[in-house]
């Protein structure tokens, strides 16, 4: 396994479980786009060009209030710093001869799964694995957005209303295991959720849109988290980012 | 949704999006050793998630009661450790599934 040739192929193979995944969670995202206002081909554009589930969300209901380029820019920020963090784990394991010109290409395809698979794999991860690993999911990311967005132009309400429910589902399966596995992040989920039903209910908050209360009850959340359990080792930070 | 407000939005979130995947990705040799910064990242996402699930999943459906239904479901499944596919689909058939038995009902 060690000296394994870079293959395609195997990147292929390896995305399959991903797609799948990704085809599901994304028939959800298209039909929240569509119910947020926007039309098929542009729910295909924003998959297409972002590649995100969480992100996608917050950001069509930005797009949705009419809200401002900064609210856009700095929620994105936030919710997709994690990428950095991949991106930072990932250069360490790609091969030596990983092309320049193709970091800058193949960057854009780092999502948690694909980043969990890349980082799962023995030997070092070469660009045409890379790129095998991300084409199926991208596809699958893509193809669901648009059965969904044009599903959810037709489908019975009853229906689209199950669907929509989907990609809340995946984030309760993302969070849930991490929650089971470390009391530190169980408790800054725990606040981050009462923060986030404060800035809901609270009348006061009312005019907060919804994308800036996301990131003001996660930082906050997350804070608290980081200066209560000082002694709480991180160990293997790169692995506990390996969900999905 | 109007082009004019639709693109400009889209381009901010792509350009910030693109920039901390690619940056890192071009640019770092080192990893992290701040621990306090570390945890930070390594909370955060879960954070994030855990906000915009609760209480907006309450809301993604027309109905609450199968929305909450729902939202029981996909935290007893996920606790069990089902993959993401599980889940999800679990999460969307007991909507369904609810709405279905609301309107036999009523």
């Amino acid at each position: 396994m060690a000296n394994k040739k870079d293959s395609f192929l195997d990147g292929i193979k390896a995305g399959i479980p991903i797609s799948l995944g990704y085809f599901s969670v994304s028939f959800s995202f298209g039909i929240i786009a569509i119910l947020s206002g926007l039309s098929i081909w542009q729910a295909a554009i924003l998959s297409m060009t972002n590649l995100t589930s969480a992100g996608q969300v917050a950001g069509v209901g930005i797009m949705a209030a009419s809200g401002s380029l900064i609210e856009m820019a700095i929620s994105q920020f936030v919710i997709n710093i994690r990428y950095s963090l991949m991106a930072i784990s990932l250069s360490q394991k790609i091969d030596k001869k990983f092309p320049f010109l193709l970091r800058f290409f193949l960057s854009a395809g780092i999502t948690d799964e694909i980043f969990g698979v890349a980082m799962g794999t023995k030997n070092s991860v070469g660009p045409r694995f890379l790129a095998g690993l991300i084409a199926l999911p991208f596809i699958g990311w893509t193809s669901g957005t648009i059965l969904g967005a044009i599903g959810g132009s037709f489908l019975p309400e009853y229906i689209t209303n199950a669907l929509a429910i989907g990609i809340f589902g995946m984030f309760i399966a993302i969070v849930i295991p991490e929650v089971k596995k470390s009391p530190p992040i169980a408790i800054v989920c725990a606040i981050s959720v009462v923060l986030s039903c404060i800035f809901k209910f609270a009348p006061i908050f009312q005019n907060i849109s919804s994308g800036f209360a996301y990131i003001i009850s996660a930082v906050l959340a997350t804070l608290f988290g980081v200066f209560a359990f000082k002694d709480a080792n991180s160990t293997e930070s790169s692995k506990e980012e390996t969900h999905g | 949704m109007d082009n004019r407000l639709f693109f400009p939005l889209l381009i901010v979130m792509v350009l910030v999006t693109y920039l901390l995947r690619m940056l890192p990705f071009v640019l770092f040799r080192r990893k992290i050793e701040n621990a306090r910064v570390k945890r930070f990242f390594e909370y955060l996402p879960y954070a994030i998630l855990s906000a915009m699930t609760i209480p907006s999943i309450l809301f993604a459906t027309s109905n609450m009661v199968s929305a909450t239904l729902g939202l029981i479901a996909a935290l007893i499944l996920a606790y069990k450790g089902k993959n993401l596919l599980v889940v999800a689909c679990a999460a969307s058939l007991t909507v369904l599934t609810s709405d279905m038995i609301f309107a036999f009902l009523i």
